[in-house]
């Protein structure tokens, strides 16, 4: 019992973290159409720009202003490369998004080396939130919590409620509707990518110091986001926190499951040994390939279901 | 393009100068580990400890003439891209290299350097391991160009167990490592280490996870937990040990951990008070071992690399005993020819600071003392202004590691010949 709920706790906490990620992304596909491969890459600058900060300001001024730092370097990014590009079609904002993920990490190389950093979480944030039976459970991840849903909150009132919302909605079936109204599209696409850049960033604080900042965690989180915007359906936010939960609780139990095929095979009366064909691969346990399992999962969901949880959009 | 050619002409004639020179001045050793990624930071400790031991080197001309160099190449490490900066080592004409990060790197490594000394006999590569420990380096894949300046993973764990056995309120432990030749050999050793010795104790868990991929250690924690397990065992390094005992800190995990880098670097910064009597390693040096030969050395790295941003200290004594052997092989042999140094080093005895070590010749493993201890709080002494930020009162625990206030304090010192073990290496020497 003790070890379901805090699994289930750091299920959660971990699927929290990755929504706070694969939102932004999915934001900028639903919005502007493209995929935005550099994604991660605001993730990462989101980390090393806290850390900076956090050494002048403390953490909490750093908390606030590293995104809104990476959702300006998105608004540049797109008001100076993706807009030129946006007339070549599709692809060329694909590619240059791809080449935007290598540029910037070779920027963190030179600015802050090839080492990871030592960003920490603050004192006020340390120690255990309450305990479980007798598991602590940490501060840090029921704050991780907390920034996520108020974010996820956060978006949606803006999104729907607030007058910038209603324009963006406006502007993305009908854009030039919009502008004869006097409003201006290209502002308003700037401004999305800069608020998706920006949420990226925002998970890059709080992710940053509870794993490691490194030049590489761009490239380790990359891929699994991807996966959380597929499974959860293109473009659908909603959809993006559904696979997230279910991503993170997948990975979260995966490893407690020592299971294997041979065990299986074994209930069945058939017994597998060294030299069986494919041994190491019967002997495989489900906790090993729970790495995997997301991927797994993506390329179910494209086969089956290609438009995602609940996505819109087919094929 | 007839700028670019002149220049051409001018390198090919200065390299071929150069490499005509059998003697040569300068004897460059590539450092082929992780410069960048996950590991980059264990890497980059290492390199800094090659730099300051060949300082040393050069300075007192331990050498007998050439001067040495180390050149750092970046392998990520990964087995493909090593075989790619191999290439690149060899095509600059480096004759020596030394790895130590990742077993899967070393052995693909072993490999090439194999078959490349056999096409090119007269350009044979000479491969020093200051920290690869799968055992099969010296026992069935055993080179006679590969050297082994650590003690084996079997050799580790044999002196782990052995102290383990003894302690009766060991019954279930759980064994967690990198799913990679080497954590499934710290894995494989556990298991029938205990087995021989300690039948009655029980493994309760046996997860092998992929290595430097794991973010969040907390899942594999509840299970820790869950399992009720009076000890871990765990063979992880680089930032996979700093994030396991990171997450079992945050859980209030009680569980002692034997560990293998328990005081590589970050470890300790991530564990914190946490680690106290809890977590042990073995190593064959610490920087709290009595008597301690290596102190000023350690002390005078610690003033140049200590302090923000990584607070390094002195970790690698096998890094000292790998480049003096390799040093006294070229006096004695008044050769850097990588076969002449190969026939020396084996076999070598050389004096270290933790008395004599000898590079086996049967199967090219330095055999040396080995150390376990514990983490503990650092000495405070009232009359010392450095101390004033330890809290610990035991006079033994006198150095911190990367200024986390906190040491090691030794358990149990084993003799070289006590950590010697079989092997079923058949060496082939040219």
């Amino acid at each position: 019992m003790e070890f379901f709920l805090i699994s289930m706790l750091n299920s959660v906490s971990y699927g929290l973290l990755l929504f706070m990620l694969s939102s932004g992304l999915t934001i900028i596909f639903s919005m502007m159409g493209v995929l935005n491969f550099a994604h991660a890459s605001f993730y990462m600058i989101g980390a090393y720009f806290a850390y900076q900060l956090s050494g002048w300001l403390g953490f909490w001024p750093a908390l606030v202003c590293a995104p809104l730092l990476v959702g300006i370097v998105g608004m540049a990014v797109e008001r100076y490369g993706l807009r030129t590009v946006h007339k070549y079609g599709h692809v060329a904002e694909l590619l240059f998004t791809f080449g935007l993920a290598y540029l910037i990490e070779e920027a963190v190389h030179l600015i802050w080396g090839r080492s990871s950093v030592p960003y920490v979480i603050p004192p006020s944030l340390e120690g255990a939130a309450f305990t479980l039976f007798s598991t602590d459970y940490p501060l840090y991840r029921v704050f991780m919590m907390v920034v996520s849903v108020s974010m996820l909150i956060g978006i949606y009132l803006t999104l729907t409620r607030s007058r910038i919302g209603l324009v963006i909605q406006a502007a993305l079936t009908h854009p030039q509707t919009v502008e004869t109204l006097g409003h201006n599209v290209p502002r308003v696409f700037m401004l999305v990518f800069g608020g998706g850049s920006a949420l990226a960033g925002l998970a890059g604080v709080i992710g940053g110091n509870a794993f490691i900042t490194e030049p590489g965690m761009a490239a380790a989180v990359g891929p699994i986001v991807f996966v959380v915007v597929v499974v959860g359906g293109m473009g659908s936010l909603a959809g993006a926190f559904l696979a997230s939960l279910l991503i993170g609780t997948l990975q979260t139990f995966s490893v407690a499951l020592d299971y294997s095929f041979a065990d299986l095979l074994a209930k069945l009366g058939i017994s597998i040994g060294p030299d069986t064909p494919l041994a190491a691969l019967w002997d495989l346990t489900i906790a090993q390939t729970g790495p995997v399992l997301p991927y797994l999962l993506m390329v179910l969901m494209l086969i089956f279901r290609p438009k995602g949880i609940l996505g819109t959009r087919e094929g | 393009m007839f700028h670019l050619k002149r220049a051409l002409a001018a390198l090919f004639v200065t390299s071929t100068l150069f490499a005509g020179s059998a003697y040569a001045e300068t004897l460059k050793i590539a450092y082929i580990d992780p410069l960048s990624g996950a590991f980059a930071n264990v890497g980059e400790a290492g390199l800094k400890q090659f730099q300051f031991v060949i300082d040393d080197i050069n300075k007192r001309n331990l050498t007998g003439g050439p001067k040495l160099e180390i050149v750092g190449f970046d392998n990520k490490v990964s087995p493909k891209e090593s075989l790619n900066v191999l290439k690149n080592v060899i095509d600059q004409g480096i004759r020596v290299i030394t790895q130590g990060n990742s077993s899967g790197v070393a052995g693909v490594l072993i490999d090439a350097v194999n078959k490349h000394n056999e096409r090119n006999p007269d350009k044979s590569i000479l491969y020093l391991n200051y920290a690869a420990v799968d055992p099969d380096f010296t026992n069935s894949k055993c080179s006679f160009w590969h050297f082994r300046f650590d003690a084996n993973s079997d050799m580790k764990m044999e002196a782990m167990t052995n102290f383990m056995a003894k302690d009766p309120k060991i019954k279930k432990v759980y064994l967690i490592n990198q799913n990679y030749s080497f954590g499934q050999a710290v894995s494989r050793a556990a298991k029938a280490d205990l087995k021989r010795k300690r039948p009655d104790i029980q493994i309760v868990g046996d997860d092998l996870h992929p290595i430097g991929q794991v973010k969040d250690f907390a899942p594999y924690v509840a299970k820790i937990k869950a399992s009720g397990a009076d000890v871990v065992i765990t063979g992880n390094w680089g930032n996979d040990i700093s994030l396991l005992i990171k997450a079992a800190k945050d859980a209030g995990l009680d569980t002692p951990f034997y560990t293998y880098y328990g005081g590589g670097l970050g470890a300790m910064t991530a564990m914190g008070d946490a680690g106290v009597g809890k977590v042990k390693q073995i190593t064959e040096w610490h920087s709290n071992v009595h008597p301690n030969k290596t102190e000023k050395f350690a002390n005078a790295f610690n003033a140049k690399y200590g302090g923000p941003p990584q607070h390094l200290t002195f970790y690698y004594l096998r890094v000292n005993n790998q480049m003096y052997m390799l040093a006294k092989a070229i006096k004695e042999t008044k050769s850097i020819d990588p076969k002449k140094l190969a026939y020396k080093l084996e076999g070598m005895k050389f004096a270290g600071d933790e008395g004599e070590v000898e590079m086996r010749a049967t199967d090219h493993q330095l055999i040396q003392p080995l150390y376990i201890s514990t983490v503990a709080e650092a000495y405070h002494d009232p009359k010392n202004p450095k101390t004033a930020k330890f809290k610990g009162k035991d006079k033994e625990v006198k150095y911190d590691v990367e200024d986390s206030g906190l040491g090691f304090k030794t358990d149990a010192r084993i003799d070289a010949y006590v950590t010697a073990q079989p092997t079923s290496c058949q060496m082939k020497r040219p």
